[in-house]
């Protein structure tokens, strides 16, 4: 019998071609800027490649002390906000109460609002003329305002977990949702007491969503600039008030662009950092790892 | 008591008096309890003792009130009114950590993220149990449910059959006076399913002291494994009793619809007997011997219940039967369906594949023996 073959269709190679449209805008948008800005950071005054400019400036002190800032307020307000998110979320989802949707949303709210709006609405609350200190002042006759944080890095931790609390509270919101009720009720039934069950059951079952929001906050934290700003705290200055203060204030651009480079391989590593993680928690998490 | 035993005629493994006592403690009291949400009733002055070691199945149509009763004793729910026993203790106030109960329900709710080993262990690590104990119960609980060499398996690796032993497993560890199981086949397919119905007899069988409240929706489960049966209805208790007799004589036209197919024929008492087990009907112009086990007279309607296997096709006229025109006859491979009709009534046969299928629109006389047979009061049909 005389076989009957039929010739494969032609397959048109066009699966890599709709790539280049969007790489060429991101390219033209974000590598190229960014690569100006590194190319900035290694050009010498006479046009040359040269390293003497960032390491005049990564040599500094006043360098290292904004690094070391950036680090610990971002440190610091990441983990305020995984603290806050973690006990709000545990809140919101396993102790309902009347409202308890209605606060969550209000919570929510707050991602939408400018971060220097809060900064602006602590030193109305907190500040030296701040409703806090008029009323303490006042009804307890001191001479000097009692409540004296805002201006110190810790005013601007506070300020910042408040902002970003809710990246921290909404992935767990979501983690928590997901969550068995029934590993819960069984847990219980094994005999485990609540405290027992949110560490063992309830935890590790939103530890990629705890770490998804703690690295997202990190991020924003460690690149916060309004927040930092408006609180005008003395001494309290960050990688990214640093390439302000160069560029705008200095006009030293090339100074500017090496802290530049540095604040952006800072992100790409915590970035990297957090991708990581997820990963081998992710995994871990499914039982496959 | 009905027990396993008893049902499978192995009188050795049957509590004795010295086990009996140990095992007192491991009754399940429901005291009038009512539970309601948010103003529904969902569970009706709801009052059954469950003895020490059977297992009671609790059956019934979806909202029936059957997983509530069950929450109810684990403490998921807390009744309205009414109180909840365990062997002499009150646990309706108690919180669930406390009331020493394993629970198994049909999703698993396994911890994805413990080994198996680590997931029957965690009952024990919660009452701070001693390590060696823990690794001691662990490998006897997983040898019991024959899971010893998947320990170190998470549970994404394991069959939906192999997770439900993992549960069991992980339930049983805590040595608990009452184990709760929650629909726990239906997650699994039909075979796998009649596997672990077997296996929970046998676990059963290894552990007769253990009290099981069982809830389905599976008639057949229920059949199979438990002692008694219980049938709830809009939150209420519609029958209760021993499987088998629950089966062969049910006591309402729900239940009777509910554990298994049943026909169910209208006739009118005739006359009773002198001892009042057997009873006369009339059937159209057929005159019928039944068993009664209710409290009627002559002249009274009520419904003849004959379970489709309890009638017999026959050539000719009986003692104990009555005429009907055949409408279909099904092959079902082990057995054949022959739908019949019978003073308007269809009603329901089954016969051996080997028996000749009767021709569609002949008439035959059916008959069955007057045990085989009972007659329930009537009552509107469920839903």
């Amino acid at each position: 019998m005389a076989e009957t073959t039929t010739a494969p269709r032609p397959v048109v190679a066009t699966h890599g071609l709709w790539v280049v449209l969007p790489f060429a805008i991101l390219c033209a948008a974000f590598l190229y800027p960014l690569f100006l800005i590194a190319l900035q950071a290694v050009t010498g005054p006479d046009g040359a490649l040269s390293l003497a400019q960032p390491l005049r400036v990564l040599t500094t002190p006043a360098f290292w002390r904004a690094f070391l800032n950036t680090i610990e307020i971002a440190v610091s307000a990441s983990a305020g906000c995984v603290g806050l998110g973690l006990g709000l979320a545990i809140l919101l989802s396993f102790v309902p109460f009347p409202g308890s949707r209605t606060a969550a949303r209000l919570i929510e709210t707050f991602v939408a609002l400018p971060t220097f709006l809060v900064a602006l609405a602590f030193t109305f609350l907190y500040g030296s003329a701040g409703i806090l200190n008029e009323t303490a002042t006042t009804a307890l006759g001191l001479a000097h305002p009692p409540v004296d944080f805002l201006y110190s890095r810790w005013g601007v931790v506070l300020a910042e977990v408040t902002v970003y609390t809710p990246f921290a509270l909404r992935p767990l919101l979501a983690a928590f949702s997901l969550i068995d009720a029934a590993q819960i009720e069984v847990a219980s039934s094994l005999g485990a007491k609540p405290l027992r069950i949110l560490r063992q059951v309830i935890l590790p079952a939103a530890l990629p969503a705890l770490l998804a929001g703690g690295s997202l906050c990190l991020l924003l934290t460690v690149n916060e600039f309004g927040v930092v700003l408006f609180i005008g705290a003395k001494g309290v200055i960050t990688l990214p008030l640093m390439i302000y203060d160069k560029a705008i204030q200095e006009f030293d651009y090339p100074s500017a662009c090496v802290v530049a480079v540095v604040n952006v391989a800072l992100s790409l590593g915590l970035f990297s950092a957090y991708r990581l993680i997820v990963a081998r928690i992710g995994g871990r998490h499914a039982g496959v790892v | 008591m009905l027990t396993i035993a008893d049902r499978d005629g192995a009188a050795s493994v049957a509590p004795s008096a010295t086990q009996a006592a140990e095992v007192a403690g491991s009754s399940i009291d429901f005291e009038d309890v009512t539970v309601s949400y948010g103003g529904t009733v969902v569970l009706d002055r709801f009052s059954l003792s469950v003895a020490p070691g059977e297992i009671l199945a609790l059956i019934g149509p979806s909202g029936s009130g059957k997983t509530t009763a069950l929450r109810a004793v684990a403490g998921f729910v807390r009744p309205a009114s009414g109180r909840i026993r365990i062997g002499e203790q009150d646990i309706t106030d108690i919180p669930p950590y406390a009331r020493g109960l394993g629970m198994v329900v049909q999703n698993y709710a396994l911890f994805p993220h413990m080994r198996v080993d680590q997931n029957v262990a965690f009952g024990l690590r919660a009452q701070n149990a001693d390590p060696a104990l823990i690794a001691t119960r662990v490998g006897e609980c997983l040898e019991l449910v024959g899971m010893s060499s998947f320990a170190r398996r998470y549970p994404a690796q394991l069959s939906g059959g192999q997770q439900q032993r993992v549960a069991i497993a992980r339930a049983l560890a805590i040595r608990p006076r009452v184990l709760l199981l929650d629909e726990p086949l239906s997650a699994l397919d039909a075979q796998i399913r009649r596997n672990m119905v077997e296996e929970l007899g046998r676990l059963h069988r290894d552990l007769p002291n253990l009290t099981v409240l069982y809830v389905t929706h599976d008639q057949s489960e229920a059949l199979t494994l438990a002692d008694r049966i219980a049938i709830l209805r809009d939150g209420r208790l519609n029958a209760f009793g021993p499987s088998r007799s629950l089966y062969q004589a049910p006591t309402s036209r729900f239940a009777a619809e509910f554990l298994g197919r049943a026909n169910l024929l209208p006739v009118t008492v005739s006359q009773l007997d002198a001892d009042g087990v057997l009873a006369r009907v009339r059937l159209g112009e057929h005159s019928l011997s039944v068993r009664c086990e209710l409290q009627l007279a002559p002249g009274h309607g009520c419904l003849l219940c004959i379970r489709p296997h309890a009638l017999r096709l026959a050539d000719l006229p009986t003692g104990n039967g009555f005429r009907a025109t055949v409408e279909t006859a099904l092959w079902q491979g082990d057995t054949q369906n022959v739908t019949l009709r019978v003073e308007g009534v269809a009603l329901n046969l089954t016969v051996s594949p080997s028996q000749a299928m009767p021709e569609r629109g002949s008439a035959v006389w059916v008959d069955f023996a007057p045990h085989e047979a009972t007659l329930i009061a009537d009552e509107p049909a469920h839903g």
